[in-house]
């Protein structure tokens, strides 16, 4: 591993998991945040003797299938014990899956802290209200948090892991909690409700509203004031959770896994990442390196060989043709010689890209002690045996 | 209806989405760099919040102000709160800033609880440099899965949520412009995976059903070369079983890894065959679809840009 200072002789995903109750797979888009928190939670179900709840979001269709979500969704449900059948003595744990509903979470959130029936009601039935828990796209993350919140205080599981949703920013659904909880504190929300409570607008305010009225007009101010007003009635219940999640996000049951792949833009969001939560003191457990290309690529004799292939492989075909044949009969060696430099180009081809990701890896500056590495598989991942299989290369 | 969809490059305003890491960033800025060196004067816009569109011309950070990267060729980061200073500056003759002081500072919170204003914010920037004709082409690197297409193209949404007011009253015009095939489509980029190619079918779904948005390609990136035809196939099959220590023989050890390279990219390409096949076989017929191979570059950023431009430019018949 290129990678240079201390490192804990034989730390394992193995002791991560048994260490911590809380797992974060957080990474750029795409890069298989899903899928490795899926993986590491099979992998210690079957390992560990633990309850082991995974939180996703948006799987890709195959893998929710495969895990009975597309029926349960945001409901805990457990995966049968039968689709640990190929694990040699069958799961010693239990793993269960939920998938992350952000718009029935924060209905129940809502119906949680509302004070009455009345207001939970018009609450649920403000028109902001529904664009804000609907399309609003960093209410995603805070309600993410908020769940998981919610999940790891129950006490129902051994070990959560939780996926996040492809942010535009990765920093997004740290700061939401936060967000949240400004969210409600802001001087705007006070400008926005004092006109609808008093009738006087302050003179601080005046402007404001003067302009605020021709660019959005009155109806749309309203909207928001009474959004505001009903949302107040739940402001210390909101703003008292954004400080436990907080809390529980950089506590010392919590740890980050950080994924990413080592092309240029990944690797470049996840060095970010991982130097931006350990600047901020969370714990920062492992970095998975995923779809990440053999090292057979790198080989020399294969780079060399390569190159006779790709100059000369007339002369290789012609020696190697008449002790070839195939169900139509012997080898033409203009095919073979064909055959031969398409293989050689290949490997040149992508050894090209295997060094550039083994450059790239050695630039990650600040890892974590944990680095781990899953090669490209050749097909998707999407069922429970194939998060084992992925699963078992972390655990090792 | 004219027959056939309007060519890419005689748009005025193309949004590229699709899903988080298929290339959205790659594909746009290689959009723009393709209109530029055909004598279009292009902006390329980056919506999103990451930052990076600037990489890829090789260039430092971007501003709302588009700095020019190259002849023709400009690129800006969208600011909404700079757009709506703008937008006042400009449109509503607000005369200045002291008395937006307080919306100012507070903009974000608006923006933010009313999802609609900072796409409008985003889109009317847009769609006034269409208009005011201060570009040939506008480019924009949108954000994931359609998010900002979704909720613009849709007279619905617009009216949802601001249905009043200057900004109310602004959306006629911008709607004209992103509902008119020949001035605005969107480019769903993609790649042949599972998962993006769910996601492409679902999003052009989407935009036909709830939007009235045109679709002016999907671009299909890191499509992997074929290696061998079918009977090629079958010779290298033999080859891997029963010529592989001949081959050593002949061309040393590095033999053995030279054809387990050549297994992974037959079994990747095979793979993923499946979901282009797929991915084929769900777009409504009649919308072109471009391929952009995988790159097996060193270097990424411009020249990357540059590569991707190139055979943009090859599947459009350049
Ligand atoms: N090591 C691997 N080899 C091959 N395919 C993989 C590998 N890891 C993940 N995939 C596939 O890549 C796709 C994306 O993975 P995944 O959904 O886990 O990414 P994600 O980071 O959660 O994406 P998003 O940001 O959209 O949520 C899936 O189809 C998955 O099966
Ligand atoms: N055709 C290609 N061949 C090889 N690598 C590619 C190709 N296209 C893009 N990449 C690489 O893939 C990574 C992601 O590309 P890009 O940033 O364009 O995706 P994106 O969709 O904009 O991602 P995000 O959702 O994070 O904004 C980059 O590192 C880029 O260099
Ligand atoms: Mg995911
Ligand atoms: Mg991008």
């Amino acid at each position: 591993m290129a990678r240079t200072g201390a490192r804990a002789a034989d730390l394992t995903l193995e002791q991560l998991c048994s260490a911590k109750e809380v797992l974060v797979s957080t990474g750029s888009g795409g890069v298989g945040k899903t899928t490795t928190a899926a993986a590491i939670g099979a992998v210690a179900a079957a390992r560990l003797g633990a309850k082991v709840l995974v939180l996703t979001v948006d799987p890709a269709r195959r893998l929710a299938t495969a895990l009975g979500l597309e029926e349960f969704g945001n409901v805990e449900t457990r995966v049968p014990d039968e689709a640990f059948a190929h694990v040699e003595g069958g799961a010693r744990g239990e793993l269960w899956v939920a998938m992350l509903d952000t718009k029935q979470s924060w209905d129940d959130l809502v119906a949680r802290h509302a004070p009455d029936d009345a207001t939970r009601d018009a609450i649920l039935a403000n028109s902001i209200y529904k664009n804000l828990s609907g399309k609003f796209v960093q209410s995603h993350d805070y309600v993410a948090m908020e769940r998981l919140y919610e999940i790891h205080t129950s006490g129902r599981y051994d070990l959560v892991v939780v996926d996040t949703p492809p942010t535009r920013n990765a920093i997004d659904f740290l700061e939401a909690p936060d967000r949240m909880a400004d969210f409600f504190s802001s001087r705007l929300l006070r400008w926005l409700i004092a006109p609808y409570r008093s009738r006087v607008v302050s003179f601080a305010s005046k402007p404001f509203y003067s302009v605020a009225d021709r660019i959005l007009g009155t109806q749309f101010l309203e909207d928001i004031a009474e959004f505001f007003m009903l949302f107040q009635t739940m402001y210390d219940g909101f703003v008292e959770r954004a400080r436990a999640v907080t809390t529980l996000l950089g506590g010392p049951q919590t740890s980050f896994v950080v994924v990413s792949t080592l092309e240029v833009a990944p690797s470049r969001e996840a060095e970010f990442f991982l130097e931006l939560l350990s600047d901020r003191g969370y714990h920062v457990g492992a970095l998975v390196l995923n779809k990440v290309l053999p090292d057979l690529l790198l080989s020399t004799d294969g780079a060399d060989t390569a190159r006779v292939l790709s100059t000369d492989a007339d002369a290789v075909a012609a020696r190697l043709a008449p002790g070839l044949s195939t169900a139509a009969g012997p080898v033409d060696p203009a095919h073979l010689a064909h055959v031969l430099a398409e293989v050689g180009t290949n490997f040149a081809n992508f050894a090209v890209v295997a060094r550039r990701e083994a450059e790239q890896r050695a630039e990650l500056s600040r890892t974590p002690d944990l680095c781990l590495t899953v090669p490209w598989f050749d097909d998707d991942i999407h069922s429970v045996d194939g998060l084992l299989r992925l699963g078992e290369v972390l655990w090792r | 209806m004219a027959a056939g969809p309007v060519p890419l490059l005689e748009r005025r305003l193309l949004f590229v989405t699709g899903k988080g890491g298929v290339g959205k960033t790659s594909v746009a800025s290689a959009i723009g760099l393709l209109a530029a060196q055909r004598g279009l004067r292009t902006l390329v816009c980056e919506v999103d919040a990451k930052g990076n569109l600037a990489d890829f011309f090789g260039v430092g950070p971007l501003r709302f102000q588009p700095t020019e990267v190259r002849e023709h060729l400009f690129a800006m980061a969208m600011d909404t709160e700079e757009s709506l200073k703008e937008y006042l500056r400009l449109q509503l003759k607000v005369p200045l800033l002291a008395k937006i002081g307080p919306l100012a500072s507070t903009f974000d919170f608006v923006a933010n609880a009313a999802p609609g204003v900072k796409e409008i914010l985003t889109v009317g920037k847009l769609t006034y440099e269409v208009r005011e004709r201060n570009y040939d082409l506008v480019v924009v690197d949108a954000s994931a899965s359609g998010h900002v297409v979704g909720q613009l193209a849709s007279r619905v949404a617009i009216g949802e949520v601001v249905n009043a007011g200057l900004v109310g009253s602004q959306t006629d015009w911008m709607i004209e412009l992103l509902t008119d095939p020949a001035t605005t489509g969107v480019v769903v980029a993609t790649a042949p995976e599972e998962m993006p190619v769910t996601e492409t079918l679902e999003l052009i779904g989407r935009l036909k059903d709830e939007t009235e948005i045109d679709v002016a390609a999907v671009v299909v990136n890191r499509v992997l070369p074929e290696l061998f035809g079918r009977d090629e196939e079958a010779i290298f099959g033999t080859l891997r079983a029963d010529g592989a220590a001949a081959l050593a023989g002949a061309v040393g050890p590095g033999a053995t890894d030279v054809l387990d390279a050549a297994d992974l990219a037959v079994g990747l390409r095979r793979s993923r065959a499946v979901h282009l096949a797929r991915l084929r076989e769900g777009l409504p017929v009649g919308l072109p679809v471009l391929y952009v191979p995988y790159l097996f570059t060193r270097s990424h950023g411009v020249r990357a840009t540059s590569l991707i431009a190139s055979s943009l430019g090859e599947e459009l018949g350049f």
